[in-house]
């Protein structure tokens, strides 16, 4: 077993093995999940602190279920007000290290946030979102779902569509899969791509068709309010006409093509309804492996935590 | 009449050989006289040890913080590490609390300068009420009171039509309107370079064009007007190019850039780090490079530190929050004079000129900027031969962090002397 931290910050900063460890724990988590007591004791007697300073209702529920089944301590803190500077995250992380926290799952609106705590306390973090750095809870349940279904990562081809500037998990999902020698292509409108993507390896197209080709995977990401865009974006209306994953589109992947998505697809712009029935689609999936994933990762967080302690 | 003779020295000043040593009585506050041999049985002596002599250095872009900040900084500190650091001539930032926009602030401030401070403070009248880019400030008032430039210190105006009006309305006056550039809408939010290391981190990026295009616009408007115009802080390789065409238009413009700019780049903010938070971000090679060559040809006149002492606590947090900052005065001259003199083909005389003389001449100061008979007697001992090692927990700063921390730099001042009063003296 390569995993032994005492956080887990990103998919940037993590190896190809490390995350086959995890992968490999979730199915295990995968198997606890399925059976009528789900109960388990990993955490006997561990404090898991739940620290968002965002809105959020599935994510939470997705980490509070998963400590739960581990057996942990859980508290829910919904902190607002992260402009003011008296109510930082490091003041935060140092009272619940004086409440004796153990892990601190921690998602912020700024990036770097999760690895600033991390550095502060003895605890261990688990970054559930830092700004629009990352996501790499939700990136490796994609993960998982890809593997499940593709048997394993070498030569495939993901194709990420929409909006990668404002999306964490896309950051994370290409950090990840770029390590697990995956050909990753996002396509969205230029003002939805961050600069510089392709010097780290990934393709960029402009052309939903052009991108699609002998895909393996497409990942449809979710859009934010439709006036956040401002003149980054003429109109949803717009959008869908060039970027919404449609059957025709799918004739360019390959026949066995898997449509992934973060959950609730908006059915008029960003995925075809038909698509979002059908079996190809699989959300439902990585709902199931987000919980598993999550209890890996506290599982090996704490076992890393007992090497470290011994 | 108190007397100084500095021994031993090598004068960086034109018409002086830099291999010869020479002896150079103070008088009276002012340069008396520069020889081989100088006889004075009163005078107080200095032994120069063969180091370099250099004028005061006078820093075109530095923040006071007082009033209203005296939390981080204040004229006491601010003057301390300018000392440390070889400047003797400080031109601060309007941006105080309030802002320096009125006849009674400039007299107040100038007031408070003169009881607290052992070397020259010199203050910028705001461009705008307030700073805030929308009008006119009184600026002949302000002038009447002793103000020597215009700026709106780190804030860039946003209105063509106001700074077209600013640039007009200025010429009466006779003095630099300084600006600092950039498009307030394209940086939104961005807090570093937008390019390979804002996609890495996922931070917001503030873009080259966000400087070069309000550049370019700001050398048009300063054309057109016929007015004179400083840009400060140019920090992309974008902005020389236009102010090396703009002088080939003859364009009455000038322009600072800080060491940050030519020595470190972008990726100083991996990992989050908020010493490398600094505004303007700091760019890419590329850009460090083009700065450099416009040093090297005169599109930048000026080099200037650039001080913003944000304090460590503002520094120590979510990297989005963090205070941009840097603590500047007292390692200025030390990384320009590494990065241009010893690792590449300057002279100690170009980085007089660039930290001195030039300053001084686009700030009408006559008496100021260089070594010669009846000049002010601001002047530096450098170690142009040994190496020291920067230890930022050491600084006389508040801010007490640094970019260059541990780096083992050239051209350290060890004594400053400013209007022939011996300040500093490690020798």
């Amino acid at each position: 077993m390569s995993f032994s931290r005492k956080d887990f910050i990103s998919l940037q900063d993590i190896t190809k093995d490390e995350i086959h460890d995890i992968l490999e724990t979730a199915e295990t988590m995968k198997f606890v999940l399925g059976q009528k007591n789900k109960k388990t004791p990993y955490l006997n007697g561990k404090s898991v602190i739940i620290l968002f300073y965002e809105r959020s209702v599935r994510a939470k529920l997705s980490y509070e279920l998963a400590a739960q089944y581990l057996g942990a301590n859980i508290v829910d803190i919904t902190v607002p007000g992260v402009e003011d500077r008296h109510e930082n995250i490091n003041d935060m992380g140092r009272t619940i290290e004086q409440m004796g926290g153990d892990f601190i799952i921690c998602r912020h609106p700024m990036a770097g946030s999760a690895k600033l705590l991390a550095e502060k306390v003895k605890a261990g973090v688990l970054n559930a979102g830092d700004g629009i750095n990352e996501d790499p809870s939700q990136a490796l349940l994609d993960l998982m779902t890809i593997k499940h279904i593709k048997g394993g990562f070498d030569g495939l081809k993901v194709t990420i569509v929409g909006d990668v500037m404002n999306s964490r998990v896309a950051r994370s999902n290409i950090w990840g899969l770029l390590k697990l020698g995956v050909n990753v292509c996002v396509v969205a409108p230029p003002t939805m791509i961050p600069t510089h993507l392709d010097k780290f390896g990934v393709k960029v197209y402009y052309n939903l068709k052009d991108a699609a080709k002998n895909s393996d995977v497409i990942m449809s990401l979710r859009l934010q309010a439709e006036d956040s865009y401002g003149s980054r974006l003429a109109s949803f209306n717009e959008y869908k006409d060039y970027f919404k994953v449609t059957p025709e589109i799918l004739d360019y992947a390959k026949p066995d093509c898997i449509i992934m998505h973060p959950g609730s697809p908006d059915r008029r712009v960003e995925i075809d309804s038909g698509i979002i029935d059908s079996d190809r689609c699989i959300t439902d999936d990585q709902i199931t492996n987000g919980v598993a994933i999550r209890m890996a990762l506290l599982y090996l967080l704490s076992m890393g935590r007992r090497d470290m302690d011994e | 009449m108190s007397e100084l003779l500095i021994k031993n020295v090598r004068i960086v000043a034109d018409g002086y050989n830099e291999d010869e040593v020479y002896q150079l009585l103070v008088s009276d506050h002012k340069i008396y006289k520069i020889d081989k041999e100088i006889k004075s049985d009163t005078a107080e002596v200095i032994d120069g040890k063969g180091y370099l002599l250099m004028p005061g250095l006078i820093d075109m872009s530095c923040k006071l913080c007082e009033a209203g900040f005296e939390n981080t900084s204040n004229i006491i500190t601010v003057s301390h590490s300018a000392v440390e650091g070889g400047f003797t001539s400080l031109v601060c930032s309007p941006k105080t609390q309030p802002c320096i926009d009125t006849k009674s602030v400039v007299e107040y401030i100038s007031s408070k300068v003169k009881t607290y401070s052992p070397i020259n403070f010199y203050l910028y009248g705001s461009i705008t009420k307030n700073c805030d880019g929308t009008e006119i400030a009184e600026m002949g008032e302000m002038i009447s009171r002793g103000v020597i430039a215009l700026s709106d210190g780190g804030t860039s105006i946003q209105d063509a039509s106001i700074l077209r009006h600013v640039l007009m309305y200025s010429k009466m006056f006779d003095i630099p309107v300084v600006t600092r550039c950039a498009d307030k809408n394209l940086c939104k939010n961005g807090c570093i370079n937008k390019g390979y290391y804002s996609t890495k981190l996922g931070l917001n990026g503030c873009p080259l064009e966000a400087e070069e295009t309000i550049v370019a616009r700001d050398l048009i408007l300063a054309k057109y007007a016929n007015a004179r115009i400083h840009i400060t802080k140019v920090s992309t390789g974008g902005s020389v190019y236009h102010l090396r065409g703009s002088r080939k238009r003859g364009i009455n413009a000038t322009a600072d850039t800080c060491p940050q700019y030519f020595t470190k780049s972008e990726c100083e903010a991996d990992n989050y780090n908020t010493i490398a938070k600094v505004d303007p971000p700091l760019r890419t090679q590329d850009d460090i490079d083009l700065i450099i060559e416009g040093l090297r040809d005169g599109t930048i006149d000026v080099i200037s530190s650039g001080h913003t002492p944000a304090t460590i606590d503002t520094k120590d947090m979510e990297f989005e929050n963090a205070s941009y900052g840097i603590s500047s005065l007292e390692t200025a001259l030390m990384v320009t004079f590494t990065a241009l003199v010893k690792n590449n083909d300057f002279t100690p005389l170009d980085i007089a000129k660039k930290m001195s003389e030039n300053p001084a001449k686009i700030l009408g100061l006559k008496t100021k900027g260089k070594i010669a008979v009846g000049m002010d007697a601001d002047l530096i001992i450098v170690d142009d031969k040994n190496a020291h090692k920067i230890n930022a927990a050491n600084f006389v700063s508040r801010a007490k962090y640094s970019l260059y921390d541990g780096e083992e730099l050239y051209g350290k001042t060890l004594v400053t002397i400013c209007g022939g009063e011996i300040l500093k003296k490690s020798i």
